[in-house]
């Protein structure tokens, strides 16, 4: 099976051993064309883990597999099949859209004509394609996340990974971006892993992983859950509503 | 193979986008070293004797010798620019964009590196021009054999910034270690005075100075542009450049925490 695969991943931070590990013994997976929600309040460790699945670190035990390879035997083929949407913007705010994609084409090693086809493409599949000549800087936020997601598909890769991509966007945009990172999932068979603690993100097909202080706590499709899913997550980690559902959130 | 010229391209073409459109950063690139240059050397030139020194066959003035130095000036503060803008990168979010290519780290790395020097290199051309015209010329020989001088020892200050640039966190604290890296080894090297001056001061002084990996990536330069090489020069400024860049490929390495901690 390709997809994503996280098989029992620890992680401990150097200098801190008398504290619990940040993940401890993490495992599930995502199969091609499904959207998964992974849920966690804030200090989770949904960071972290994103941080192993992109392999700014190596965990200190357990396996990682992007498309069906391994990422510590073989990182290079792994990350060539993985896109990353970071809950940092990534963006170069001085360069142009067209630019900033074509950088991440070189970086890929996609060049010329084959380059400017992903690119257009990339931005016609997230209707960013008349922007191209703008300057980063002057895009609002909504329109900054769907180059960051249009950047991640230029290279078709088969695992997507999004580490809170709404922080800081307004409702209406908010819920434009999930619907259509989940028509892409349905539509291109992509494996998807959507970092979020908001619940109203997470739509009832969605396969559902809880993530609370490193650990799984639970998993399983979000309809099996039921109807209450704000109220489900809050018994499990103990959380405010408001925190869940973006009401606090900054428009 | 191709992977990696595209990645080195694409690298080199975003450094040379982002330069170009911060037009004062150019301007205050060339404005350091010509201050130097107008003001310190034409106040010091009836200070400072200078005696015949390798590579110099006659008496030259102060403003001559300390070109070289000041080549390798605006190297080293734009290598620290360019490892600035790696903490600014990390702060950013943009330096995982460049770590999470399917591209070995240390040609990532290195593609960042030789990036920033090529950059550099053009400054202190520019610098160079400037210098022409006000009537300090070399060969145009001269000017060649500079152009790899200059190019290994902005790679071994940009290298030095790397590894600087892994170890730390913030912005806040990269100023520090600038005031604690860049003058110490900007004033005990021999850009402004010769090593023999320096012995006259000091000789724990002198010692320094020579130990100094930037002190002999001054004289590489220096030689160069009089067609000269002294192979101990070289020698130490790649050895400095190898042992630089190895400790910031272990600073960058995934099985050491580098990145900020989030969540």
């Amino acid at each position: 099976m390709a997809g994503l695969v996280v098989d029992k991943v620890t992680h401990l931070y150097a200098g801190r051993s008398d504290h619990p590990p940040a993940l401890d013994q993490v495992s599930f997976s995502v199969d091609p064309g499904q959207f998964c929600a992974l849920l966690g309040p804030n200090g989770a460790g949904k960071s972290t883990l994103f941080g192993i699945l992109t392999r700014l670190f190596a965990p200190k035990s357990g396996r990682v597999e992007v498309a069906g390879h391994d990422m510590s035997r073989a990182p290079l083929k792994a990350l060539a099949r993985m896109g990353v949407v970071f809950q940092q913007p990534t963006l170069d705010l001085d360069l142009t859209v067209w630019r900033n994609m074509l950088y991440f084409a070189g970086l890929h090693g996609i060049t010329g004509r084959a380059a400017k086809l992903a690119a257009s493409e990339a931005l016609d599949r997230l209707a960013m394609v008349e922007r191209g000549s703008e300057r980063v800087r002057d895009l609002n936020g909504g329109h900054r996340r769907r180059l960051e997601i249009a950047r991640a598909l230029m290279h078709r890769p088969e695992v997507l990974l999004l580490d809170e991509p709404t922080v800081g966007l307004d409702a209406q945009t908010r819920a434009d971006l999930v619907a259509h990172v989940h028509q892409l999932a349905r539509d291109s068979g992509l494996a998807v892993l959507w970092a979020t603690h908001l619940t109203d993100e997470v739509h009832a097909q969605d396969a559902l992983v809880v993530l609370h202080r490193g650990r799984v706590i639970e998993r399983g499709v979000a309809e099996q859950v039921g109807p209450e899913l704000t109220q489900h997550f809050l018994a499990l980690t103990g959380g405010l509503t408001g925190e869940l559902t973006g009401e606090r959130q900054p428009a | 193979m191709r992977h990696y010229v595209t990645a080195l391209i694409a690298i080199c073409h975003r450094e040379a986008l982002r330069f170009f459109g911060q037009r004062a950063r150019m301007i205050a690139a060339l404005v350091r070293p010509l201050m130097w240059l107008f003001v310190f050397a034409a106040g010091f030139r009836a200070a400072l004797g200078l005696s015949i020194t390798p590579p110099y066959e006659t008496y030259i003035s102060y403003e001559t010798y300390i070109v070289p130095g000041l080549c390798a000036m605006i190297l080293l503060f734009n290598g620290m620019q360019s490892s600035l803008s790696l903490v600014m990168d990390r702060e950013m979010g943009t330096m995982r964009l460049l770590l999470t290519a399917p591209l070995p780290r240390w040609w990532l790395l290195s593609c960042k590196l030789m990036a920033g020097a090529v950059i550099s290199v053009l400054q202190a051309v520019v610098f160079l021009a400037i210098c022409a015209l006000y009537g300090i010329r070399f060969s145009p020989m001269g000017y060649v054999a500079a152009l790899p001088a200059m190019f290994l020892c902005a790679l071994m200050v940009g290298a030095l910034g790397i590894a600087l640039s892994s170890t730390i966190r913030s912005l806040e604290n990269f100023a520090g270690v600038m005031n604690f890296v860049i003058f110490p080894m900007f004033f005990l090297s021999t850009a402004l005075y010769p090593l023999w001056k320096m012995a006259e001061a000091s000789e724990l002084l002198w010692w320094i100075c020579a130990i100094n990996p930037f002190s002999h990536g001054v004289e590489t330069i220096r030689f160069a542009l009089y067609l000269k090489a002294d192979p101990l020069d070289w020698a130490i400024t790649v050895a400095a450049v190898v042992v630089f860049m190895a400790l910031a490929l272990w600073g960058y390495d995934p099985g050491k925490r580098t990145m900020g901690r989030k969540g």
